[in-house]
């Protein structure tokens, strides 16, 4: 059972944000959901066993790289080059 | 010993750059700091919706090197896994990284002590991962705060390697990295010139109490200073009854201090998974056709054996890979011969004038610095001018000039010993004693600092090119018989 | 390569299409001048790619994925981007930011989803062929409700390299047409190895199909046919594998026991890969404008509260939850365990069978809007997952009507085995033609 709190905690740790309209509903269906999830607490086994495909490596190569004008083209805000963010402190 | 109440256990988390030419999940060139911001990236390493990684082959070969170098144990499967969290310099919002199966484990790296023995400090474990972008950071107060990113060093090939606490002071924890930086430099998987290239975690703490992180230290010298900083402050806080918090700090290169990190977030849940777009690796087998190089320790036992160094010269010369072929380079035309001086000059002498040049050793030929070992083994010159010829040398290349020959260096402002010369050195000593006076007396009643007062003199006079062993000699004589 | 131009100006009454290209070049090649459709989660060099949400308006990538690289080889002409359920998560393509695909069959119907778009532009005969993507069902249900064509690819023999991913160890692209020959035709042109793509395997399909099924052996499962079956879709698919004897084929029935937790862990799975691959997603590189005049945790919130629909809020929140601290061992390693049971399933089935048949989905297409929650959603995909999960081949081909309404049959193969599976959906419908 996860509380509104803990759903509004999620919500914050993948930085989704959830309206206060919306808490209620969403954690009605998100138990409903994680109830269903339950049937795994049923599951036995082995897991993975081993597959066919390993060692999938690439040469040491240097391929051309975008333009700068194309790195930056979807870019909403930029600067000498740099793409732009929010400040991190 | 270090005195139980106040033992220091430092663990380090070193991250380096592999040396490769290529990203390591795309074809981006890695040769990006000389070039403009994000001319260096793709759709892989600018993550861009729908792009997938794709594992660099030589990566991995240069990470077992280092892995069987420091003697680790690689596993049977190891797996890329992915740490998710926000942050604008990560731009998938996650860094594919290894988790719980990372390429290699256990291992360790043997250092000198502070008790001055052989310690061997044990390695958890080596993984490899991508470096995230570089974050600026820009504005002020008034203007408004902000970011700019350049992603040229996101997908950088990075090995990182932990090590268990098993270091005592900050000192053990400066060897334990620079004896890290040569094997890495050995093994040619690393370029430790390059800015920016290796970043270490070190965490630290005083036994009995908690251990505090300190993160992204950047410079070598930084590491000591921080540890240094940081057993400081914390020896503080237990003799004033204060507790340690358990906590991250960051390390503030300028003023020499650390800072706690006041992030809002206390502890990342990074949600660690498998990379699903990565398939796992099966490479244990590949360690049985990995030739490793003569590697730092070996080399200073030969340079020891071959070369009759002593022990801390060996361990200065093989310290640093440039270094040590630079030694072998001057000594080469004639080792038994030049190999005794060229030690001295080269681990003493040469290191200190590059240092105070803030120098480095590429701009120096190494035949110069052979024919300058040839004319002091030669007795041409005293070490005096010795000193002075390199000094001409370094400051000619500093300046961008032509470099003369020490040949011609010795020519030209006439240095040549005057050994035969005695003469010269006759009259010098002459006047050395005669302009002073109060020396010959202080000598009369048995002031020995007098004689080397009056060495200094005629050292003066004679532009110390007068042989040390023979003047003193002369001007003992000399000296005796205005006693008489 | 020189270049012509064809003209599309299609009638879309039914948001099919989200941009539509009205004079797209093609080369010369095995699709030359064909119109195809291309679901808007692939990549296409400069051409708006949305994914069906606010958070993609406006983004160009500056590359194109592999598949279309290879269709554009193939001389195809890029028709336009279809409508999808918002980052594929939907079955009804209702969770578009930009209006639902109506269903050509019955315009007050959904087409299913996520390929909604796609499957509609081809029932409505816009395109001959659509590529679409199926992650638990995204290409199958559509198709099925459309009453048109659509394989989920065997894991791996389609590259994802440009696939704008939801769930990497789940998805392919695959080929969606009115005939199971455009869709062999299709698949032939888009399956092989890519080595952009590390889970990419080597295994071309150049295969022209054919309808002789004599000694074919086919599983019937009954999981297949349980309660949650709607009684006239299984009575319509049980008429259509009946055919399938007629032709030749022998039946026996069969039991997927792991089909009890097959829809946990498959939400399981995709939550947790989504809730990772969207978080890339904060208007700093593409998409809209962070606010830089904020710090970046409020403005990462912002944009991704305001830019992401409900039910792709409602999935991060979901793969967050299960990833995080504490949690991995009870969801997403367990669903893990689960994906190898049901794996091991249909290796066992598959011992004494060539193929396994059944309704593609438990029932015919929904009205609009009348799934409204969530979890009764996610339990139609209860057919179509367990494929995604082994990784094995699957087609859905129109096998007759209920209510007015196409029902769909499902074929599912061994692993590498599309051919087959190509080869009986195509007896069945050459049979029935």
């Amino acid at each position: 059972m996860v509380t509104e709190n803990d759903v509004q905690h999620i919500a914050e740790l993948a930085d989704v944000g959830i309206g206060k309209e919306e808490l209620g509903d969403f954690t009605h269906q998100f138990n409903a959901i994680l109830e269903y999830f339950d049937t795994l607490d049923r599951v036995e086994g082995q897991g993975a066993a081993a597959r066919d495909l390993y060692n999938v490596l690439r040469e040491d190569e240097v391929e051309p790289s975008l333009p700068q004008e194309e790195v930056l083209r979807n870019a909403p805000a930029q600067e000498d080059g740099f793409i732009k963010a929010p400040r991190v402190m | 010993m270090a005195d139980e109440e106040t033992q220091v256990i430092v663990g380090l988390e070193v991250h380096c750059q592999l040396d490769t030419k290529s990203k390591l999940f795309c074809g981006c060139s890695t040769d990006y700091r000389s070039d403009g911001p994000n001319t260096h990236v793709c759709p892989i390493c600018l993550g861009l919706p729908g792009a997938m990684p794709a594992l660099n082959k030589r990566a991995i070969e240069y990470a077992m090197k280092v892995a069987k170098a420091l003697n680790c144990e690689i596993v049977n499967e190891s797996e890329f896994s992915r740490k998710n969290y926000f942050y604008p310099d990560l731009d998938k919002a996650y860094q594919i990284t290894q988790y719980d199966k990372p390429l290699a484990e256990g291992g360790y790296l043997e250092i000198e002590s502070d008790a001055g023995r052989e310690k061997k400090v044990r390695l958890t474990r080596i993984h490899v991962e991508e470096d995230p972008g570089r974050l600026v950071h820009m504005g002020n107060v008034e203007r408004g705060k902000y970011s700019l990113v350049d992603y040229n060093r996101a997908g950088i090939p990075l090995i990182e390697i932990v090590s268990e606490p098993d270091m005592r002071s900050p000192k053990e924890a400066r060897k334990f990295l620079n004896k890290l930086r040569a094997t890495l430099e050995y093994l040619s998987v690393f370029d430790s010139e390059k800015e920016g290239s290796l970043r270490v975690d070190a965490n630290i703490s005083i036994k009995g109490h908690e251990r505090v992180e300190v993160k992204n230290i950047t410079s070598y010298k930084g590491v000591e200073k921080a540890l240094t900083f940081e057993v400081t402050r914390q020896k503080n806080l237990i003799r004033r009854g204060q507790k340690i918090e358990r906590e991250t700090r960051h390390f503030l290169e300028g003023r020499g201090v650390t800072q706690s990190a006041r992030s809002k977030e206390q502890e990342h849940d990074y949600r660690y998974f498998p990379e699903p777009d990565l398939r796992p690796l099966r490479v244990k087998s590949w360690v049985d056709g990995i030739v490793l190089p003569e590697l730092p320790d070996a080399r200073r036992e030969r340079f020891m054996a071959q070369y009759g160094c002593s022990l801390n010269h060996a361990r200065t010369l093989t310290g640093d890979l440039k270094l040590a072929n630079f030694f072998e380079k001057v000594v080469a035309s004639d080792p038994k011969g030049l190999a005794p001086l060229a030690s001295t000059w080269i681990a003493d002498t040469l290191i200190g004038e590059l240092n105070y040049r803030d120098m480095g050793l590429d701009p120096v030929e190494p035949e110069s610095v052979a024919a300058l070992i040839r004319l002091l083994k030669a007795g041409t010159i005293t070490d005096k001018s010795g000193v002075e010829v390199l000094r001409v040398m370094l400051d000619q290349r500093l300046k961008n000039e032509k470099v003369e020959t020490p040949d011609a260096i010795v020519a030209r402002l006439g240095l040549t010993k005057t050994a035969g010369d005695t003469g010269v050195i006759a009259a010098a000593i002459e006047e050395a004693i005669r302009e002073n006076p109060k020396a010959l007396e202080d000598y009369k009643n048995g002031e020995g600092k007098a004689l080397n007062f009056l060495v200094g003199q005629v050292m003066k006079k004679t532009r110390g090119k007068a042989d040390p062993a023979e003047l003193n000699r002369m001007l003992t004589e000399a000296l005796k018989q205005k006693e008489a | 390569m020189p270049q012509q131009t064809i003209t599309f100006e299609p009638d879309d009454k039914y948001n099919a299409f989200l941009t539509v290209c009205n004079k797209p070049s093609h080369a010369s090649g095995k699709l030359a001048g064909v119109a195809v459709a291309v679901k808007d989660n692939i990549s296409t060099l400069g051409i708006e790619t949305t994914c069906a949400s606010k958070i993609l308006k406006g983004y160009i990538p500056p590359y194109d994925a592999h598949v279309v690289g290879l269709l554009k080889q193939a001389g195809a002409a890029i028709a336009g981007k279809t409508n999808m359920d918002e980052f594929g998560m939907g079955t009804t393509t209702e969770n578009s930011a930009f209006g639902p695909t109506l269903n050509p069959c019955d315009t007050g119907r959904v087409p299913g989803g996520s390929s909604g778009g796609s499957a509609a532009a081809v029932a409505a005969g816009m395109v001959k062929m659509a590529l679409g993507t199926d992650t638990g069902g995204s290409i199958r249900c559509p198709a099925a409700f459309c009453g048109i064509v659509g394989l989920k690819p065997t894991y791996g023999r389609v590259s994802r390299y440009g696939l704008i991913a939801y769930a990497n160890s789940l998805e392919q692209i695959g080929p969606m047409g009115k005939t199971v020959s455009d869709v062999s035709t299709l698949m032939s042109v888009i399956a092989g190895y890519d080595r952009h793509d590390s889970t990419s395997q080597n295994k071309p399909y150049d295969h022209i199909p054919r309808a002789d099924i004599k000694g074919l052996k086919i599983g019937i499962p009954k999981e297949y046919f349980g309660k949650g079956v709607d009684p006239q879709v299984a009575a319509v698919v049980k008429k259509a594998i009946g055919r399938l004897e007629e032709l030749g084929a022998s039946t026996v029935t069969c039991s997927i026991p792991s089909m009890e937790y097959a829809l946990a862990a498959y939400y399981v799975t995709c939550t947790c890969e989504a809730s990772s691959n969207l978080a890339r997603f904060d208007g700093v590189r593409y998409g809209p404008a962070a606010d830089t005049k904020k710090s970046w945790h409020d403005a990462f919130q912002e944009v991704r509260s305001t830019a992401f629909g409900t039910e792709v809020r409602r999935r991060i929140m979901l793969g967050t939850f299960a990833l995080s601290s504490g949690y991995y061992g009870k969801y997403y390693a367990k669903a893990q365990v689960a994906r190898e049971n049901v794996r091991a399933d249909f290796q066992r089935i598959f011992k004494d069978v060539d193929v396994i048949a059944g309704p593609t989905m438990p029932t015919i297409a929904f009205r609009l809007k009348e799934k409204s929650d969530p979890l009764s959603m996610y339990l139609a995909d209860i057919l179509t997952v367990p494929a995604n999960l082994a990784g094995v081949p699957a087609i859905s081909v129109p096998c007759g009507k209920s209510e007015g309404m196409p029902v769909g049959l499902q074929i599912i193969g061994r692993h590498f085995e599309d051919e087959r599976v190509v080869d009986v959906a195509y007896a069945y419908e050459q049979a029935v033609n």
